[in-house]
């Protein structure tokens, strides 16, 4: 027995009011209709006795107090999920947009999810090769990791992220089953459009579901496609064994229509507008990576956000930061320098790298290689600044081969071809040849008998051909 | 009979209770068909407000909301150890086994084993009077640690009855108590507590010993002191998490009390892997035999993160009761923080600075001076030291938590981003770090170390601080310009930073290093800066000296010189006598 309400007490922004409700429950999805033919969705978020307030994803346009006619759903927001689901493209909750007719579901799940238990995680160790060099060697990107790209306007995250999709997916070549799932919130078309050439042209793209919110589509909309999307990710990871790569941007979009629906509410504001709750909605979404022990699936994130005025200490990558583990910069002097990927290395960071890299992972040094450059590009940046004031002719000879070695790093390390695919072995031997452009006594974070092993000092020649 | 009452509102994790049903402050609630977990948080004749520690997803106005008569309190028995818990200390393993891979809501499981039978050595007899807080038997917990249970701290009486030396659950009576009022009372291992409340204690005393935790910048720059109060503050990536897990594994501390507050749930996994693999260095046992586990990931509801810092603090009451030295550390205590502003935003409260509800700062003293080094009810001395990472926003130290953390501690760790870039970790920044516990703790370093050491330590500080000033000049001009003894400073401070401030968390030796060793190695520093110092008063330029890489084998000591050998110290002073005398004897 559906009872149907007709008519709302109130309408602000994407939010209505629902009034003489019985038996409505928090969180509950409500299905409307409006002028009897339009159906749209809508969450329950508030209730005082018999008021409900109601966050319409689809938005309020054309609903009128009088003509929308409401119907209690008994449940949260669920998705029938498929393996079926794979190749093909779905609007910001989950409905197919690609003609192809419906989904027959395997199952209903709650896009809200669950937390994962602590006790029944998986500590990932399981690094993805990425052939680029500026992650796999200094920032290693592990199987059940949540990583993000922080970026901004203008930068090539996209290309990065695409890059990353196809030659870690393609350069898998063990037959565990691979699959990405994509989620884009508020993204301009040619950006959908552009990821979904990327995976036509590798020829990935049936191993691709894509969830596009556009930056036209309703706001309140973007608020559930992550959820959406990570409820198909979890599904395919840990029902059918799959490992899945889920990137979701852009994470500014999704925090933005959160500040509007709780501003529509009246909310006391935190910081910069943004309600109080951001830092638990964005961990609701960050932590459901992972690997669940006993299963052989893995979800892995790469969530790509704009930092607002490139600033990373805005809330929305602040906030991301403390939650995810660890971070790739990109930045917008190296992009000047034409430096592709344009990966700011000093403030990136991988939290899970230490534990899956090394001897048996990838090579014994790379721990040492790793620790040693940022140290060196770190002194780069004093060297520079310190030439920026009394010019490069007057510093110490020992400064100056830093500023050499910094121009050489961000040319042949971090600055690489966007289809070229390197092994890490390649990214060590070439760490391994800029070291050597130091004296050794500069290289303090590297055990003896490594560098005894390992370390060759370049001759300047060599220099030349490495750069 | 309970109370019960009707929910009438439903915002997130608050839950609004039509009128005054008789609830109190901070009790402890069901609410819904669910059962979910709460506590009132809010009374007025008009309306009850309650937080909800579980998802309120489904609740409807209409649905029931019991009370349960008392406040929000932990179970206190044996099987606390070596267990991992949520924010209102439900065993996290057990609900697996029941719920699955994912938490589910309105879980109803024991907080501790109560069928496991546990050696009891009844240590009361018959006819005794028992004040408060009297131990009267004695459970090894694990192999590490001796769980010693205590009568109730408010609780006192003659003995009748014991029973005999045995096996017994955690609900087994013990001995049969009468109290003052002539009333019988049967007496278990299992005792409650109020969370929000403090465990009574007899006196309070200053602090005099340091926490040992083998980490040099700690134990010889800052130290803090058992029952002191520290916290880490430092934006993300800089290291918190992971110099919590170094004091976390190597302190001298009896128990570890580990609370992961709004942090990241591989976080958690990885410190369950990893203690139950190392071995603490004193006893030989896993290092999980000593340690408790309070995990309340980012994605676990908000309003039990709220209470899981005290539900950590309660236990480290509890085990300081038996005399044990307890440490907590709590990460983060933003995510705490963050969770009141959450809360209190729903409450529509007005809020202070940047959204924080105004009672921050006094939510903050409150906890961290539960910390202390104590004489217990029962005579036994025990101390709870609170090691709080601060995470504060944008890596900013001027944001409210930070600020209002650091009037309320002694020890102030602050992270630095350029030293985290630069991967020099310990990321802990030596010129705007501070322990007011050094003057406290300077007559144990005399007679337990050696009576020079806060000597040698403030040397090292001075010349840190003199590094700082010249590096202003150094930005402007270069280095070259500098006089030779001036050189030689700036030299001597990168000994002591990448020599001794550095430390490798995985270099088997370097990860946890004796005060001993830290003592001789800036012995060490000293005796070449002095050496050094008197070349260069001869004349020497440094350039001469730098021919010899004495400084480069200095600072690879902590690596070269392992830990069990501290007699090699003595070669190096050879080897600094010698390089003194060839600089001599080439440039005479």
């Amino acid at each position: 027995m559906a009872i149907e309400y007709l008519g709302l007490s109130k309408i602000n922004g994407p939010l209505a009011v629902l009034e003489g409700v019985r038996g409505a429950a928090y969180d509950e999805i409500v299905e409307m209709t409006v002028n009897g033919s339009e159906p749209r969705l809508g969450r329950i978020i508030e209730i005082y006795d018999d008021k409900a307030v109601i966050q319409v994803y689809e938005g309020t346009e054309g609903m009128a107090l009088r003509n929308t006619h409401t119907r209690l759903t008994g449940h949260p927001m669920e998705l029938g999920v498929s393996e079926d689901m794979l190749g093909r493209t779905f609007n910001g909750i989950g409905v197919p947009i690609d003609g192809l007719g419906d989904i027959e579901p395997d199952m209903m799940l709650d896009v809200n999810g669950k937390p994962l238990n602590p006790v029944t995680r998986e500590y990932p160790r399981n690094y993805i090769r990425t052939g680029i060099s500026a992650i796999d060697g200094l920032t290693t990107l592990i199987r059940g990791q949540k990583l993000p790209i922080f970026s901004g306007n203008g930068l090539p995250h996209d290309q990065l992220a695409a890059q990353i999709v196809q030659q870690a997916s393609l350069g898998d070549d063990s037959d565990e089953k691979f699959a990405i799932v994509f989620a884009a919130m508020g993204v301009k078309y040619d950006v959908a459009d552009f990821f979904r050439r990327t995976f036509e042209e590798s020829g990935v793209s049936s191993h691709v579901a894509m969830f596009i919110n556009l930056a036209n589509d309703p706001v309140v909309e973007r608020l559930i496609t992550p959820k959406v999307a990570l409820t198909l990710a979890e599904y395919l990871a840990f029902e059918k064994n799959m490992h899945i790569l889920v990137i979701l941007t852009d994470m500014t979009s999704f925090a933005e229509a959160m500040r509007e629906v709780s501003s529509s509410k009246g909310e006391i504001p935190s910081r910069k507008g943004y309600p109080g709750y951001l830092y638990s909605e964005l961990a609701a979404i960050y932590e459901r990576a992972g690997i669940v022990a006993g299963r052989s699936g893995s979800v892995t994130q790469i969530p790509i956000l704009t930092m607002p005025g490139d600033d990373i200490t805005h809330p929305i990558p602040d906030l991301t930061g403390y939650i995810t583990e660890g971070q790739i910069v990109l930045d917008r002097l190296l992009q000047g320098q034409s430096v592709y990927p344009p990966i700011n290395v000093l403030p990136s960071l991988s939290r899970l790298m230490k534990d899956g890299i090394g001897e048996g992972f990838t090579r014994k040094d790379h721990q040492d290689v790793a620790n040693q450059l940022f140290s060196c590009y770190a002194k780069v940046g004093d060297a520079r600044a310190l030439a920026s004031v009394i010019g490069e002719d007057e510093l110490s000879p020992i400064d100056k081969k830093y500023l050499e070695f910094g121009k050489a790093f961000e040319q042949t390390f971090v600055g690489q071809d966007i289809h070229e695919n390197r092994s890490i072995l390649d990214t060590l031997n070439i760490g391994w040849k800029l070291l050597g452009m130091l004296p050794r006594e500069e290289l303090d974070r590297i055990d003896t008998k490594i560098l005894d092993e390992f370390y060759q000092p370049t001759e300047p020649e060599d220099h030349k051909a490495v750069s | 009979m309970a109370k019960t009452g009707m929910i009438y509102g439903i915002n997130g994790p608050i839950v609004h209770v039509k009128g005054d049903v008789g609830f109190q402050m901070h009790e402890m609630v069901t609410v819904g068909k669910d059962n979910l977990v709460g506590e009132v948080i809010g009374l007025s004749s008009a309306s009850t407000t309650i937080q909800v520690y579980e998802e309120t997803t489904g609740l409807k106005p209409g649905e029931i909301v019991t009370g349960s008569g008392s406040p929000v309190s932990v179970t206190l028995a044996p099987g606390i150890l070596s267990n991992i818990f949520d924010g209102i200390e439900r065993p996290l393993e057990e609900i697996a086994k029941t719920g699955g891979a994912y938490i589910s809501r309105g879980v109803n499981v024991d907080s501790l084993d109560t069928k496991k039978l546990w050696d009891t050595h009844i240590t009361a007899k018959k006819g005794d009077h028992l004040l408060p807080g009297s131990i009267i038997a004695e459970v090894p917990e694990t192999p590490a640690i001796v769980h010693k249970v205590m009568l109730p701290p408010d609780m006192e009486g003659f003995v009748l009855d014991t029973v005999e030396d045995g096996q017994y659950t955690i609900q087994d009576r013990l001995l049969t108590l009468q109290l003052p009022d002539g009333s019988e009372r049967e007496i278990t291992m299992t005792q409650k507590w109020p969370i929000r409340i403090p465990r009574p204690t007899a006196k309070r005393f200053p602090p005099t010993m340091p926490l040992i935790t083998g980490q040099r910048i700690l134990d010889t720059m800052f130290p803090l002191a058992k029952g002191g109060t520290a916290a880490i503050p430092g934006g993300f990536g800089t290291g918190k998490t992971m110099t919590q897990h170094q004091i976390a594994k190597w302190s001298d501390a009896d128990i570890i009390i580990y609370i992961g507050c709004g942090e990241r749930g591989n976080e958690m996994t990885q410190v369950l892997e990893e203690f139950s693999e190392l071995v603490d260095p004193k006893s030989g046992n896993p290092l999980m035999d000593r340690t408790t586990l309070i995990a309340n990931t980012s994605n676990m509801p908000v309003a039990a993160r709220e209470a899981s810092l005290y539900s950590g603090l309660t236990l480290a009451e509890y085990y300081r009761d038996m005399g044990y030295h307890v440490a907590i550390m709590a990460d983060s205590t933003s995510r705490w923080a963050e969770a009141l502003r959450e809360l209190s935003g729903r409450l529509e409260e007005m809020p202070a600075e940047e959204g924080f509800p105004a009672y921050l700062a006094s939510r903050l003293s409150a906890f961290y001076e539960r910390a202390g080094m104590m004489r217990n009810l029962n005579g036994t001395e025990g101390s709870v030291s609170i090691i709080g990472a601060v995470s504060p926003q944008g890596g900013d130290f001027s944001e409210p938590v930070t600020q209002n953390t650091k009037r309320f501690v002694r020890c102030f760790w602050g992270l630095d981003k350029s030293l985290a870039y630069a991967r020099h970790f310990p990321a802990i920044q030596w010129l705007s770090s501070y322990s007011e516990y050094l003057t406290d703790l300077a007559p144990w370093y005399t007679e337990h170390v050696d009576k020079k050491f806060v000597d040698y330590r403030n040397r090292l500080v001075y010349i840190l601080t003199q590094e700082s000033s010249l590096m202003e000049i150094v930005k402007l001009i270069g280095s070259d310009v500098l006089p030779d003894d001036q050189k030689l400073v700036l030299e001597i401070a990168k000994v002591i930073r990448v020599g001794f401030l550095q430390q490798n968390a995985f270099h088997p030796d370097d990860t946890c290093v004796p005060l001993s060793k830290q003592y001789k190695m800036m012995e060490i520093i000293l005796y070449l800066y002095q050496k050094s110092r008197s070349l260069i008063s001869m004349g020497m330029p440094m350039s001469v000296l730098k021919e010899d890489k004495i400084f480069d084998k200095v600072i690879a000591m902590k690596y070269d010189i392992p830990n069990s050998k501290p007699e090699m110290f003595d070669e190096y002073k050879k080897m600094i006598d010698q390089f003194y005398d060839n600089v001599v004897e080439r440039n005479a």
